[in-house]
């Protein structure tokens, strides 16, 4: 073999690697490929769905996409927080409340043109009870139906075990979306509903592209294609969102990133509420924490309005329960506790504490939790309570403090809507076990849908005067838009982000 | 021949303890995959029954010995979130990550190689302490931090280049450059900082040889000698380090990923482990581990086109 020509090997390799650089240089400044079409919408997202299939994993990041755009319901959730007819034009409810008749718009059909008729709904409900990896959430919300008839096409009777409201609301999330049951591939990466539009790519990583349902049965999308893009760095996004190649923000990340976007010649900002409580749970399960005035101590000691302020810049809502702004039971409980640390000490003596305790507060790495537990441990100290913070991967989380138990007190944000029904549920994490809030909750939850709300407050002001657990704040709603959108809700009332009101000018 | 037997057999055994260690490591993470799935209100009867169902709850050797004949026959296993083939998942970012690294790499030889040799050739002179002094503050910035100053000159202030975001090339092959112009340049400047003290170390050396000082002698002027003579000596020392730096790289590589959102093999992997999807981690450190090993193979069969003395020796050995 010729050795000869490598003894030039490494100046020719600097020409062509000089040259391989002018070329990289030369593409990436010539102007930008042809002309994207004219109506598509860019939302920007930092939880990027693991697979597109809502009935196998729980992630909140799937219904984001797919519920009302993709998969409809039969009724939907408005933004103030009202269930509102969607593939039923409306529904009946026998006297004992546990029947339900749903009557179908006729003209509801899937994408692939099938009628969303009665024996749809029928088989969707069917299949999901005979699921053996459906979600554990869909399995116990399925738990209260009986029966589901089709006596024709148009009509869908619900049977239920005994009343619940709560059943209900959560036809109007993921346990309500219809699938087309003709449809007989994997629902991991492709979609079949009714909605204004359907799952065109996914492209692992970046992002997933929807494009219209061009046979759509209701008010056509307004955009040919609608891309939500991912990130994993909420700084990553708030960049793309400044050099223009995002139209939407979906939920900012960081609050104290909103100055960024005080332009209001080129930004919008909407700021509005969501379903999200950020609880400080506590273990009713242990010996300090199953006592009343040591729960309603651990309130008064910490000062939720200095929280939020420090941990979440200023945004967000005070709660003081297991409520926000847009359920239909809202009243503002967060100052019925006030922020009182001599009064705490009091109670702790009185609880056989005088000189204090020691509690585990194990949270998941999520910035506000870790945020939050740093605040907390501060002002505990205050009231001779040492709070040893543990911090754990969310994955780790989830079986030690969520599943066994095994902690004192923790921090998550709990997205999902009228999660109130948690606390009726004794072997949910905070294991608290009250026969007095489960009356009053079964109260509210048998009730229709114009009683419940006097119920419920009652139910709410009592896990509150019960410090079941301590509320620190509500998640804002924090979207940002370039200044042709339009028409996004300004409350995330759903796990949906709804782009079926969404136009750009 | 039996040298390089012998090699063969070395990289046998490394790859198998290595898929040993991966699959212990793996087992032993704390949370599921299954929990993953089913969601917070998932009890502990609904966890198991779908881990029985996944096949998690079988004993950890045959488990093992499982993946291991499917890894050797080109079955990685299907990643239980996405119910993607591992491979299918691997093969995108194995693009990314490769595009990434490779023109890093070159990015870094393109500033370490003149830079260094002018460290080199001053190193008493001005030029030579502004070299260091630069390759010092280019060391001591890390990744994720350089990243985000480059995305707020060239793409917040001046509005040259997309912030983050990847485009296949065979999607679209400008807009493919356009999103590689800075998350290359990052790795490049970062690993050229670190480069440029191993370059000039070398090239000082070659100052010092007989055959530079020949060179000189009969008329060469210092850079055209050193050019001629010294980037050939000095590439043995520069392969070396490259090779040992490698790992460095592709751990920048995944820090450089998510600052600017690429889907690369650092973007599967970090999403892999913070879901459990055993397969995939498995699967994708595997890969890693190859690609390190072939590396460094690659590295030892240069030596022999850089250095025809060891070119010698292996012909008698």
């Amino acid at each position: 073999m010729d050795y000869r020509g490598l003894v030039r090997g490494p100046r020719r390799l600097l020409a062509v690697m000089l040259a391989g650089c002018l070329l990289l240089v030369a593409t990436a400044c010539s102007p930008s490929g042809p002309d994207t079409p004219a109506r598509t919408l860019t939302v920007g997202a930092t939880l990027e769905p693991p697979a597109m299939d809502p009935f196998h994993n729980t992630a909140a990041s799937i219904p984001q996409v797919l519920l009302y755009n993709v998969y409809e319901t039969l009724l939907k959730v408005d933004s103030e927080g009202k269930l509102r007819p969607l593939l039923a034009q409306n529904w009946e409810v026998s006297t004992d409340r546990k029947t339900y008749t749903f009557h179908l718009n006729p003209a509801a059909k899937f994408a692939s043109g099938a009628p969303v008729d009665a024996a749809a709904v029928k088989a969707n409900i069917d299949r999901m009870r005979t699921d053996p990896k459906l979600t554990e959430t869909l399995r116990a919300q399925l738990e209260v139906v009986e029966a589901v008839e089709a006596p024709d096409a148009a009509h869908v009777v619900m049977k239920l075990n005994r009343p619940s409201l709560m059943w209900l609301y959560e036809m109007s999330s993921t346990l309500g979306m219809i699938v087309d049951p003709t449809f007989t591939g994997d629902l991991a990466d492709a979609t079949a509903g009714s909605g204004p539009y359907q799952l065109e790519t996914h492209n692992r990583g970046q992002s997933v592209v929807l494009s219209r349902n061009a046979d759509y049965w209701g008010t056509p999308g307004r955009f040919d294609q609608v891309t939500f893009r991912y990130y994993g760095d909420p700084n990553a996004m708030n960049a793309s969102m400044l050099a223009g190649d995002l139209d939407v923000i979906s939920n900012l990340q960081a609050p104290d990133a909103l100055p960024q976007f005080s332009d209001t010649s080129r930004f919008t900002t909407i700021t509005g509420t969501t379903n999200g409580e950020v609880v400080l749970g506590l273990n009713n399960a242990t010996e300090a924490l199953s006592k009343r005035e040591v729960r309603l101590a651990l309130t008064m000691a910490i000062n939720r309005k200095a929280l939020r302020d420090t941990v979440w810049n200023g945004q967000g809502t005070l709660i003081g329960s297991m409520v926000v702004p847009t359920d239909p039971w809202w009243e503002d409980l967060s100052n019925l506790t006030p922020y009182d640390p001599a009064k705490a000490k009091e109670l702790l003596a009185e609880a056989g504490y005088p000189d204090g305790l020691t509690l585990r507060l194990r949270v998941p790495v999520i910035p506000y939790a870790v945020k939050s537990a740093q605040f907390v441990a501060s002002q505990l100290r205050d009231i001779g309570v040492t709070a040893t913070i543990e911090e754990l991967e969310f994955t780790r989380w989830i079986p030690e403090v969520l599943t066994n138990g095994d902690y004192d007190m923790t921090i998550v944000g709990h997205v999902e809507g009228w999660d109130i029904a948690k606390f009726a549920n004794p072997n949910y994490y905070w294991h608290y076990d009250s026969a007095e809030f489960q009356r009053l909750f079964a109260l509210a939850d048998e009730a229709t849908e114009a009683d419940a709300p006097p119920l419920m407050k009652q139910a709410a002001r009592y896990l509150a005067t019960d410090a079941a657990a301590i509320w620190l704040f509500a998640l804002p709603n924090l979207v940002i838009t370039k200044k042709n959108i339009t028409g996004v809700a300004q409350n995330a009332t759903s796990l949906s982000f709804d782009l079926t009101t969404i136009a750009s000018a | 021949m039996g040298r390089y037997l012998r090699r063969l057999g070395i990289f046998a055994v490394t790859l198998l303890g290595a898929s040993i260690l991966i699959f212990a490591v793996t087992a032993a993470l704390p949370g599921d995959i299954a929990q993953v799935l089913l969601g917070t209100d998932a009890t502990p009867e609904r966890v198991e029954a779908l881990r029985r169902e996944y096949g998690l709850d079988r004993p950890l050797p045959l488990r093992y010995l499982e993946w291991l004949g499917g890894v050797l026959t080109g079955n990685f296993g299907i990643s239980h979130l996405s119910r993607q083939p591992v491979l299918a998942l691997i093969g995108p970012s194995l693009a990314v990550t490769a595009w990434l690294v490779g023109l890093g790499i070159l990015g870094a030889l393109l500033i370490a190689l003149p830079a260094g040799m002018v460290a080199a050739l001053k190193r008493r002179h001005w030029q030579g302490f502004a070299v260091n002094a630069l390759a010092q503050l280019g060391m001591a910035i890390p990744v994720f931090f350089g990243g985000m100053l480059i995305v707020l000159v060239f793409s917040g202030w001046l509005g040259w280049l997309p912030p983050n975001g990847y485009v296949p090339l065979r999607t679209d092959p400008v807009q493919w450059a356009r999103h590689l112009v800075l998350p290359v340049a990052t790795l490049a400047v970062v690993q050229g900082a670190v480069l440029i003290r191993y370059v000039r170390s070398a090239f000082v050396e070659v100052l010092s040889e007989d055959y530079y000082r020949t060179a000189r002698a009969i008329g060469w002027t210092p850079a055209a000698a050193l050019l001629r003579h010294g980037v050939r000596n000095a590439a043995v020392s520069l392969v070396t380090v490259i090779g040992l730096q490698l790992s460095a790289v592709l751990v920048g590589a995944i820090v450089v990923e998510y600052v600017f959102g690429l889907p690369g093999l650092g973007w599967l992997l970090l999403n892999a482990v913070g879901q459990r999807d055993l397969f995939v981690i498995q699967g994708t450190v595997m890969f890693l581990v190859l690609a390190v090993l072939v590396i460094n193979a690659l590295v030892d069969f240069s030596y022999l086109l850089i250095d025809p003395r060891q070119r010698a020796q292996g012909e008698i050995g």
